[in-house]
């Protein structure tokens, strides 16, 4: 048993929990992403992009819009081709084990909410067959309980407030108790205290399971509240990596957003075209 | 394959009709409207022919089983389009859902209404214009079983176009039937049509079928080479039809379709 790497007293804004998570004995690494490509006729919208993500480990995956986060996601989530390199998931190559990769994965992201004509319950047990979850009725009933979703369980997800919405999906997301868990701006358009709440219901998770946890999003402060490691992205390449935390600081920056905001521009200035 | 998948997306299907009347009403609705036009249709060439051809069985017969087909094809396709209606394809293939998974899925939603769609049509033919649907004996169980494959086959390849080509391309889907018709021979012999069409027509399982049909209700002997190669056809474009929809598949993942579909316009 090892516990996830941690710088000491790099504890950022948070109210949130960050004592250490205790990871699985699992040495490999959850996710790692090699080389990974992706052309889209003349332009390279991911660049060789090369990292990992260890068990009980949240990595941030930032950079501004178009930069390729989302296309990495969808070439992780196994919904989009690579061009070249690989991603591996748990061990298995998606490219040659995708439906087995894809049993230990799974993502929310709010432009991904599940069909608004279902209930919450509908939406939860169709999704829990696609997983062949067992015993799936117990499990739904599991994740009924711990996002609070008994008033809802009969309301069609069209219906319900984003908050709720993003409930149902982490909820969805946690149906086959992956290894690896996508969230892809997991609190874009939620209030502060809905935000707050869904933060530290991945917080915990990993403190339960373990899982690793790749997040997007654009709020710099959540970044640095949540995760263990950031990796900027910019033009399809990854430009930094680090603790989010001590980022800053390291390349003459008081805050992480306004490291954000320099290399978000640096790049977009001076970059050739693909 | 396994079997908790398939049963997801059929799943999937029966939540939406038990919520949605509205889902419901269609599987029966046109069908009646069909069955009752062509039945009065009938009785009133009945009434003032010489009585050697008997309309209602002639007629109503082809209507009843083309809306079968019909409503076969549009089984899968409706299921499919419920996706794309609801742009759920992130959530369905960000899974380990397979693609022989998600069309089997589809194809046995389509089979459960269509079955419904038919017991309605044939209580309704029977019942008010007497039509002897059991009459038909064993032939029965050929007819069907190629008009099932073959619309199955069609409404796959439906799919196929527009995951292909985007969801404006739902309006390109829905006359396939229409366009089909004059080629399948539903209410003529295939002999009465042009060379060129003719040629068409044999690639077409179901011109076969109403041949068959109308060999029965004239008394002559049905060509059982016909309806043997009939199926033939059928099976083979089943099997091409899994093929091109996977073949559509691995395009929209290259391409970055599937990932960034949406209900703006065709590609």
């Amino acid at each position: 048993m090892r516990r996830a790497h941690r710088e000491p007293g790099c504890a950022g804004p948070d109210a949130i929990d960050r004592r250490p998570v205790v990871v699985t004995s699992n040495s490999a690494p959850v996710l790692e992403v090699r080389a990974l490509s992706k052309r889209f006729g003349a332009k390279l919208a991911v660049k060789e992009v090369t990292f990992s993500i260890r068990h009980g480990e949240i990595v941030g995956l930032v950079g501004p819009n178009g930069a390729g986060k989302t296309t990495t996601i969808n070439m992780i989530l196994g919904v989009l081709d690579a061009s070249a390199g690989s991603v591996t998931v748990a061990g298995l190559d998606i490219e040659r084990h995708r439906s087995e990769a894809l049993a230990r994965s799974n993502f929310a992201a709010t432009y991904a909410a599940l069909p608004g004509n279902l209930t919450v319950e509908q939406n939860l047990r169709v999704i829990g067959l696609l997983y062949a979850t067992p015993a799936l009725g117990e499990r739904v009933e599991q994740l009924v309980r711990q996002f609070e979703l008994g008033p809802l369980r009969n309301t069609r997800c069209g219906l319900l407030s984003s908050g709720e919405q993003a409930r149902v999906n982490l909820a969805k997301a946690l149906m086959n108790r992956p290894e690896l868990l996508l969230l892809d701006e997991p609190t874009a358009s939620l209030d502060p205290a809905a935000a707050q709440t869904i933060r530290e219901q991945i917080r915990a998770l990993v403190q339960q399971n373990g899982c690793g946890i790749l997040w997007t999003s654009h709020n710099m402060s959540e970044v640095e509240q949540v995760c263990d490691r950031v990796l900027f992205l910019s033009r399809g390449a990854i430009l930094l990596e680090g603790d989010p935390r001590r980022l800053p600081g390291q390349h003459g920056a008081r805050t992480l957003e306004e490291l954000f905001i320099r290399i978000a521009r640096e790049p977009l200035a001076s970059a050739p075209d693909p | 394959m396994k079997l908790q998948p398939v049963l997801g997306i059929v799943l999937r299907q029966l939540y939406l009709m038990r919520s949605s009347p509205i889902r419901v009403i269609p599987l029966f609705a046109w069908v009646a409207v069909d069955i009752v036009l062509w039945g009065f249709i009938a009785r009133y060439l009945n009434s003032i022919g010489s009585g050697k051809i008997d309309f209602t069985a002639q007629l109503l017969g082809a209507v009843l089983f083309w809306d079968l087909f019909t409503r076969i094809m549009q089984g899968v396709t409706v299921a499919f389009l419920e996706d794309v209606w609801t742009r759920n394809f992130l959530n369905l293939f960000a899974t380990p859902l397979r693609i022989s998974e998600y069309v089997c899925g589809l194809v046995l939603s389509s089979i459960g209404t269509s079955v419904l769609g038919l017991l309605a049509m044939l209580v309704l033919a029977t019942c008010v214009f007497g039509l002897d649907f059991l009459g038909l004996g064993l032939l029965l169980v050929p007819v069907v079983g190629i008009l099932f494959v073959f619309g199955i086959a069609l409404g796959i390849v439906a799919s196929a176009m527009v995951l292909r080509w985007g969801p404006a391309s739902e309006w390109l889907i829905w006359p396939i039937p229409a366009l089909l018709a004059p080629f399948a021979g539903v209410f003529y012999p295939v002999a009465t049509l042009p060379a060129w069409m003719q040629s068409i027509s044999s690639a077409l399982p179901p011109s076969y079928v109403f041949e068959a049909l109308r060999a029965t209700l004239a008394g002559r002997p049905v060509v059982v080479d016909g309806l043997l190669w009939a199926g033939a056809i059928a099976v083979v474009e089943l099997v091409l039809s899994g093929a091109v929809f996977a073949a559509v598949h691995r395009y929209v993942m290259r391409s970055g379709l599937l990932a960034r579909y949406s209900a703006e316009s065709v590609v």
